[in-house]
Order: C-alpha cells, then structure tokens, then sequence
C-alpha cells in the first residue's frame, strides 16, 4: 500500500506496528511535493532536514515506547501565521519576508509533543486577509482537483497540501471561514473550533476577538484526534477556555438518531448555486435517514453578518498590524528621512493592497467621529446575532448548511471585486461573530468536477456533537472521494 | 446614502494607518472605502436601541498572574531579526534634534 493513502491515525498506527517508519513517511510526503509543488505551491517554506531530523527522532521514541499517541511520527503542515522557532514565518506577506521566530505557537508545540513533525509552513492569503489565497506575496496556491481553480482561503496552502497528499494534516486558522471554506473547495475535513479551545498564543493576529486554530484533515476520525491534541488551557493566551471535555475522539460514533438538526431557510436563498444547495439537501437527506429530525427554519439576521464582521475584522486587523514598522523584526524600506517616513514607507511597501484596504477601513471605522456609528453599531449587531444562534440552539443541537455559495472559482475572478468575494462567506463568518464550532465535510461534486462542503454548527463548547453527526455521515461514504482515486496523476 | 470620502479623509486615515499612498492608490481607496461603508450602513436598519456592545462572545474577565519571569535572556536571538543592530540594541533613525 502507498505510504500516502493512509490517514493520519491509520499512518501513526502502522508506524507503531512496525509496517513504515516516521522516516518512510517523511520521505513519501516530500517526493510528493516535488512532484506536485511546481502545480500547487501550497508551501511558502518545506524544512526537509529538520523533518528528517525530527522523523528520526520521533521513530526511536516510539520504538523504545516513549511516544505512544494517535498522531506520533506523522507529517503535518502548519498554516504560515503560526510562529515556528527557527523557521520562517512570513503570513505570506513581504514585511515579514525575513522573520524567523524565537518561540513556536502552543498549538504547534503539541503537535510537537505528541510526535507529529513539521514539514513546513502553508501558503495563505496576506494576513489571514483573503478567500482565495491570491493575495499571498509568495504566488497563489492552486487547488489540486483542478489547477485552473482556487483552493479557497485563507487556509488555502493548509487545504491544498492535504489535499494533494502534501502532508497528512495540517493546522489553519479561520476568522470568517479561513478553514471551513478552502477544505470545502479542497474536499477535506476543515473545523473551527469554539473560541478559546486552541490556544493563540504564537498565532499571528487578525481579528483576535474571532480567530482560532483548527484541524484540517483527511477525514473526520483524523480531525477529532488533531484536535483532541491542540485543544488546551494556557496561560499565555487570556481568552483560553479551561475545558474537561476534550476527550473529542470519544465522539466517533455512528449515530445521529434523535438528533435534532435545522437547516436555516435564509442559508438556502439567492445567490447559493443550484448544484450546492442540491448536494446539501441531499447530506441531510442521508442524515434523516440515519435517524436526525431535521426541518427548516428562520435564522434571522443573516444579511447583517457580512457588514458587522468586516467592520469588527478590520478595526481590530488595524490594531494589530500596528506593529509592523520595521523596527525590531522583518522588512525596513531602505531609504527614509526620519523615524515617520521609515514607518510609513516599511509598511506601504510591506504590505499588499487588501491589506491595507482593510488596515485603512479599520482606522476609519475606530477613529473618533466614527467610533460609535460603526464599530459600536457592529459589536451591537454581533450580540443580536449572537442571540439569534441561541433562540436557534435551544431548538436544534446542530445546524445546517452550505459552506460556500459556489464550488472554488477560477484563479483571478475575484480580487477585482472585493465587496463581492466578501459575500461568499456569508454562510461561515457569523459563526466566528458568536464564537460558535463548525466543521466542513465533503458532500460531493459539481458537473466540473470541483468538490462541495457540507457545513455543520454546533452551539458554543458542543464540538462533540458536530464530530458524531460528520463521523456518521461520512461512514455513508457520500462525500467527494479520497484524494487518491480522483487526484494520482 | 452613499458616503463620499474627501481627499482629506483619506489623508487622515493614512495618518492614522502609517500608510503612504500614491496618488493612484488614494483614488483607489476613496472609491473602495466609500463601497464598503455604503454597505456597512446596512447596519444602520438595525433598531440596536437598548443593546450592550459584545467585544467577547463569553463573560470572560482579565486574567492577571505573578509578574515573574519564566524565559531566560533572550536578547541575541531576537536581536537576530533586527533590521538594524548595534551594542545589543535595536538601530532606529534620529528620532529628535
């Protein structure tokens, strides 16, 4: 069998078994992204040395017994917003085109712990800022089912490198969808956890009232055990949630019976593509045949999301980014008079074009005069919404949806318009506005052959239910195929 | 109501943001930002009247903890991203006569 048709849990146990080693493994991934970087380019950085270092490592830990965990010895890539000491860490943008951290992100450091090995950092849209990832300064990564598409962003170099068999898993981050969406153009398992489960700490920040790390896998069995490992309390980060309940692997069982799940008619309206709202009908046609009660029902509020996020997102993207000046680490202009021009030219030079859209929106919507008729409207309109996702959760255990309005679209179509590439995440962004779980499933196809996700949230700390209602679906073997039968080329 | 943003406002706002922009890119950004908050002011049909602002989904307080150090001297590595390094401190132009 190829090394690379395993899951990640499956691969892990082989290595445990003695079939393959973690070196065997490592080895595999890279010759696989020799053969296909030169298409995809989901990967800013691969550090082939230091994954082999590691990979030897890991294999005599678990030879002697020392690393005996569900995800030891296994290749993972990690999204290039999560600081990596000694490797790179560009947020694929060019004002940190030279940064080279001296501490790694916590979620990674339990990947480390637990015996997963870094293969190298994913490409992404500048900043976290993007659906697409074409606004990376490092080139657009595209999408492995079909190179003329995108894979979908932020997370897009996440995605396409599970996708493509680039790695066995991989960690994104999503603030509107950055998971969710590219595994759902990419056909892979993508989840966002409830705030606070992952530690941020080591992520570099966007939105930091709405960004989270999660899994994006192979299938549903790898997401619970990716995320059993990063979930955790931590100290350094002060909106970590103390949670007992990440025991999530216990929630891979095959049965939704009883389970009560509402598909918002608002989610099923204008602009969602025929051919997605087909294939979503149809996953929760299959789940009410598993035993789930399911019935439509009014959201509200939906239309409001798009405007409150990119109002909150913003403002807090221009806090954050503040620190970029060129002083004490990444790029510097190199001719200026004086303190002010250096800072102002480091970063007009530095950043890309939606970037500083965002950063100049969020400095005007914080600024005085404006504070209260946006940025507070907003954070009023977040609680509304938040509120409408309460009254809907005292009825349904899950909810359920499209990802996106559409397949991945051609490489090129959308930065033109950013106001209509912001509309696409109008089914993703209201769960980071209320701090809510989803998980993205393969649902299929359309006729070009480009995969659709199915969408599932759950109410806040309920990340269990979305794993058994995914698991189960996912054992119907409905969705979109393994990389391997649709991708070996 | 469509907002028409002056050339003053974007002068403004790139003071604030610690941009620079070119001529193209002002008229550029006059145009995106006047989009953007034409339709940001769909929030405004929303009665918000009597509503408490939400900054966190979750009642959470500050955390607050010993001020202890836990990291050794860390200086030369981070001194090792420095654009501009000499006698172990950060290079920066003159910043006052």
């Amino acid at each position: 069998m190829d090394i690379l048709e395993y899951s990640a849990v499956e691969l892990s146990a082989a290595i445990r078994e003695g079939k393959v080693t973690a070196t065997d493994a490592v080895e595999a991934v890279l010759a696989r992204i020799d053969a296909r970087e030169k298409d995809i380019n989901a990967y800013v950085t691969v550090d082939r040395e230091q994954a082999l270092r590691a990979a030897a490592s890991v294999q005599e830990k678990i030879e002697k017994g020392e690393l005996t965990g569900p995800l030891a010895g296994v290749p993972v890539a990690v999204k290039d917003n999560m600081c990596t000491e000694g490797m790179l860490t560009t947020c694929s943008s060019k004002i940190l085109e030279n940064f080279v951290p001296t501490f790694t992100s916590e979620a990674v450091v339990n990947l480390e712990r637990a015996g997963a090995v870094i293969i190298g950092k994913t490409n992404m849209d500048e900043f976290a800022m993007g659906s697409t990832t074409e606004t990376s300064a490092y080139g657009v990564t595209r999408n492995p089912w079909n190179t003329a598409h995108v894979p979908g962003g932020s997370s897009g170099g996440s995605a396409a490198a599970v996708a493509a068999g680039e790695c066995f898993f991989a960690l994104g981050s999503d603030t509107g969808g950055s998971i969710r969406q590219p595994a759902s153009f990419c056909g892979v398992v993508g989840l966002k956890p409830t705030y606070g489960t992952v530690s941020r700490y080591g992520l570099i920040a966007y939105g930091s009232s709405l960004d989270q790390i999660g899994p994006l896998t192979k299938n549903v069995t790898d997401c619970a055990a990716v995320l059993e490992l990063i979930a955790s309390h931590d100290t350094k980060d002060s909106t970590s949630v103390r949670r007992e309940d990440t025991d999530f692997t216990s929630a891979l069982v095959d049965d939704v019976r009883g389970m009560k799940i509402g598909i918002p008619r608002d989610y099923l309206g204008d602009g969602l593509d025929a051919e997605v709202k087909e294939a979503v009908l149809a996953a929760a046609k299959v789940l009410e045949e598993k035993g789930a009660v399911v019935e439509e029902f009014d959201l509200s509020l939906v239309e409001y999301a798009i405007p409150a996020y990119y109002t909150i997102a913003a403002a807090e993207a221009s806090s954050n980014l503040e620190r970029f000046d060129g002083v004490k680490y990444g790029y510097r202009t190199s001719s200026y008079e004086g303190l002010h021009n250096m800072y102002k030219k480091t970063r007009s030079e530095g950043f890309g074009a939606e970037v500083k859209r965002r950063i100049m929106l969020g400095s005007f919507v914080l600024s005085s005069g404006y504070y209260d008729a946006y940025y507070l409207k907003a954070l009023k309109v977040k609680a509304m919404i938040k509120k409408a996702f309460d009254d809907a959760f005292a009825r349904y255990d899950l909810i359920l949806g499209p990802v996106a309005p559409t397949t991945a679209p051609r490489l090129g179509e959308s930065l033109s318009d950013p106001l209509k590439m912001y509309l696409g995440d109008i089914y993703t962004i209201s769960v980071n506005l209320a701090g809510l779980p989803g998980i993205s499933v393969p649902c299929g196809k359309d006729t070009k052959g480009l995969p659709i996700g199915l969408q599932m949230i759950a109410d806040s700390f309920q990340e269990k239910k979305l794993i058994q209602a995914a698991y189960t679906y996912e054992k119907t073997k409905r969705g979109c195929g393994k990389w391997q039968s649709n991708m070996r080329q | 109501m469509a907002n028409v943003i002056t050339d003053e406002t974007i002068e403004y706002v790139g003071i604030l943001a610690k941009l620079e922009l070119s001529d193209e890119e002002k008229e550029q950004a006059k145009k995106d930002m006047g989009r953007m908050l034409d339709y940001i002011d769909k929030l405004a049909e929303l009665d918000t009247a009597g509503i408490e602002p939400m900054s966190h989904v979750f009642p959470v307080q500050n955390v607050f903890r010993e001020d202890v150090v836990t990291n050794g001297d860390e200086s030369e590595k981070t001194l090792r991203n420095a654009p501009g390094e000499k006698d172990n401190m950060f290079v920066v132009p003159k910043t006052f006569e």
